[in-house]
């Protein structure tokens, strides 16, 4: 072991990222700057000397991360993290401060890029491996397991033109997959959309990270944090708000923001929508057994979802709500109009009850986003993640397994039989 | 983990010093220049029926109109030699210029993927299609071969200068293409500007007429653009058939070597912002 070793292998030191606001487009035609200099010479020499109009996308983000370690970066859209891992994969660059990396990067950030439809399966794996930072030793050595992991072997020298949109996928996954850093930087935000693509990317991230090799995983999915990472880091507004064990310390920080959130009542929460409030969304609760749960369901259990609304006109209105899980795929949708069923109301308050069967739910985190619509169009109230709940097992058959989100989205009544013969 | 990799560190910082070109990085990705000329070539001329043809037509007809306008109608000097081999010797390296400029000029933009997704040397992008060139470039020499063998001449051995001469066309259109690919980043202009610049970059050139039917002034004006030096002395190592004007050539190397520096200069002064703007 040398002294290097010892290091941390990536230092990220006083980093700040700034970015112009304020412009539709960014690039500027010769005219513009031009005629705005004859036009506004006071603003333009004052633009030169600096005063744009900007914004901090990072500012001043310190942190280290040791070899072998697996750091999961958290934070909502918009908080920094893509422009964090644009900037440790030197795409763009800083405004302020450095970073010292003291091995290989790769990411999963930038699969299929430099694929060209006009070539073949197998001159894009070439291509893209070099783009990727591959020797052409190193991707002839690996061909052959890169052809057979994306299972296009009979394509291979077909226009990836002609290709369906899910071997386009697997093979450039695969060539990504097979590059091998020391560094690995996995955007799950860009894996969202195909949940088996999704699911290889985070399986390969395991693999790598149980080989030793460092890797740093940016997420808004605080439960594949949970169950990859050794270390989370939140980030939000551009800083770092915390940094620590995502099971402890960053679980507190986040549910502090939560009760934060959801302290506010419903009625004075942000709207997300453009919304006419002709009528309100007040309050929203959830009932199990003819008491309030504030806190965990038992999966197996019926439950119901209490919605108060105030109207202020008299409004023919449907409601609807949509039940996300973890990774906010949409577990239930239902709306009235999907049945072409709507109330009536008078000026006045009023409470709907939405009544769930055993619906079986996997045990993990759900969130409600309700909404009161007039046809197809209009929204009169919609509230994104209106409620939080979670469920605490789901042990179907008294047996002590609970089904959790990782292992299916939700638990399906079946039976098994077998019969001798065909 | 070998005792080599962990000896790797990387510096991320805002700022590069003017002259900090990594000189070791470029080398590390050399393959990829490679891969990335060859992808040029190799898309060039996919889904097109002509195919790699296309690199011998575009010299030949150009050339064939210019004979019956210029050496029939119009009488052009040329050297004492065919006019229809003199404009053809012009027209093969200006046709290299053109390409290769055009190409590397719309690089940037056209590669817009590649930068806001994937690091790698910026600078290989412009550089490649320049490259690339150099194969269409060796196959519309074929024809210039068989028609030097029809009018009858032979190269002397001048011609060992040919690739030096068109190593400083490649770095012409590559400087040129590091000042304008970079430029379009920030500014679409370039799009519109380069095709018309590059038709105007024809007449100013020696491609279609000999420099001597100008007056001495005009000559004097005219040597100042590279691209003068290198199409006289590339039809004077091919055909042989005035001797080499190493002066002029000298000034084009000059001028060319200072456009190609500064362009990489640009490029990198540049470089830092594309993935933001582009």
């Amino acid at each position: 072991m040398t002294s290097r070793n010892n290091k941390p292998i990536i230092e990220v030191k006083h980093l700040s990222k700034e970015y112009q606001i304020g412009m539709d487009r960014t690039y500027k035609r010769f005219t513009e700057s031009f005629t705005n200099a004859v036009r506004h010479p006071v603003r333009t020499l004052r633009g030169l000397t600096g005063s744009k109009e900007t914004f901090w996308a990072l500012k001043d983000v310190n942190f280290e991360v040791e070899r072998g370690e697996v750091l999961g970066i958290i934070g909502r859209n918009g908080a920094g993290k893509s422009t964090l891992l644009k900037i440790l994969s030197r795409i763009t660059y800083p405004t302020e401060g450095e970073i010292v990396m003291r091995g290989r990067v790769g990411s999963l950030l930038e699969v299929g890029t430099g694929f060209h439809p006009e070539l073949t399966g197998r001159e894009n794996i070439y291509f893209n491996g070099a783009i990727l930072g591959m020797k052409k030793r190193e991707i002839e050595d690996k061909f052959e397991e890169i052809v057979k992991f994306s299972g296009v072997e009979k394509f291979l020298d077909t226009p990836v033109k002609r290709y369906s949109s899910g071997m386009n996928v697997r093979l450039a996954f695969s060539v990504a997959a097979h590059l091998d850093p020391e560094i690995l930087l996995v955007d799950e935000v860009l894996a969202v959309g195909d949940a088996e693509f999704q699911k290889k990317c985070l399986g390969k991230m395991g693999e790598v990270a149980s080989e030793g090799r460092t890797v740093i995983f940016v997420s808004h999915n605080m439960g594949a944090v949970k169950a990859l990472c050794s270390r989370g880091v939140v980030l939000d507004e551009g800083t770092i708000r915390v940094v620590g064990d995502p099971d402890t310390t960053i679980d507190q920080y986040l549910n502090k923001i939560h009760r934060e959130i959801y302290n506010v009542p419903l009625s004075d929460r942000r709207r997300d929508k453009p919304v006419s409030l002709r009528a309100k969304i007040l309050n929203l609760e959830i009932v199990s057994e003819k008491t309030r749960v504030i806190d965990a369901l038992d999966g197996t259990k019926p439950f119901e979802i209490h919605l108060t609304i105030q109207a202020f006109k008299q409004v023919r209105l449907a409601v609807q709500i949509e039940i996300r899980n973890d990774s906010r795929t949409i577990i239930l949708c239902s709306s009235e109009l999907q049945q072409n069923k709507t109330f009536e109301f008078k000026p006045g308050i009023y409470k709907i009850i939405c009544l769930l069967r055993p619906s079986l739910l996997a045990s993990g985190e759900y969130r409600i986003t309700c909404g009161l619509a007039v046809g197809p169009h209009e929204w009169i109230d919609y509230v994104v993640d209106a409620h939080q709940f979670s469920i605490k097992e789901l042990d179907i058959y008294h047996n002590g397994f609970s089904l959790s989100q990782r292992d299916a989205v939700f638990h399906v009544n079946h039976s098994w039989e077998v019969q001798r013969g065909v | 983990m070998t005792e080599q990799a962990s000896d790797f560190e990387l510096v991320i910082r805002p700022k590069y010093g003017l002259f900090d070109l990594n000189w070791k990085e470029l080398l590390e990705y050399h393959e990829l220049l490679f891969f990335l000329a060859l992808r040029e070539i190799k898309i060039r001329y996919k889904q097109t029926v002509m195919g790699a043809s296309w690199a011998v037509l575009q010299p030949l007809f150009t050339m064939i109109v210019f004979t019956l306008i210029f050496g029939g109608l119009a009488q052009m000097p040329s050297e004492g030699i065919p006019y229809a081999l003199f404009s053809y010797s012009g027209l093969l390296l200006w046709t290299y210029f053109q390409n290769a400029l055009t190409n590397s000029g719309n690089s940037l933009v056209g590669n817009a993927q590649l930068l806001s997704k994937v690091y790698m040397p910026r600078i290989f992008i412009p550089t490649a299609p320049c490259l690339a060139g150099i194969v269409d470039y060796a196959i519309a020499m074929t024809i210039l071969a068989a028609m030097m063998v029809y009018y009858q001449f032979m190269p002397t051995a001048a011609i060992l200068l040919l690739p030096v001469i068109v190593l400083l066309t490649l770095l012409l259109a590559a400087g040129v293409g590091y000042w304008l690919s970079s430029i379009s980043v920030k500014y679409r202009d370039v799009k519109f500007a380069l095709p018309f610049f590059i038709q105007l970059l024809m007449f100013v050139s020696p491609v279609i007429y000999p420099t001597d039917i100008l007056s001495e002034n005009l000559q004097w004006l005219l040597s100042l653009n590279p691209l003068t030096g290198l199409l006289n002395a590339h039809r004077a190592v091919l055909l042989g058939h005035v001797p080499v004007d190493y002066v002029g050539l000298a000034i084009s190397a000059a001028i060319t070597l200072a456009i190609f520096f500064s362009g990489i200069l640009y490029l990198r002064r540049t470089e830092k912002y594309f993935a933001d703007l582009v």
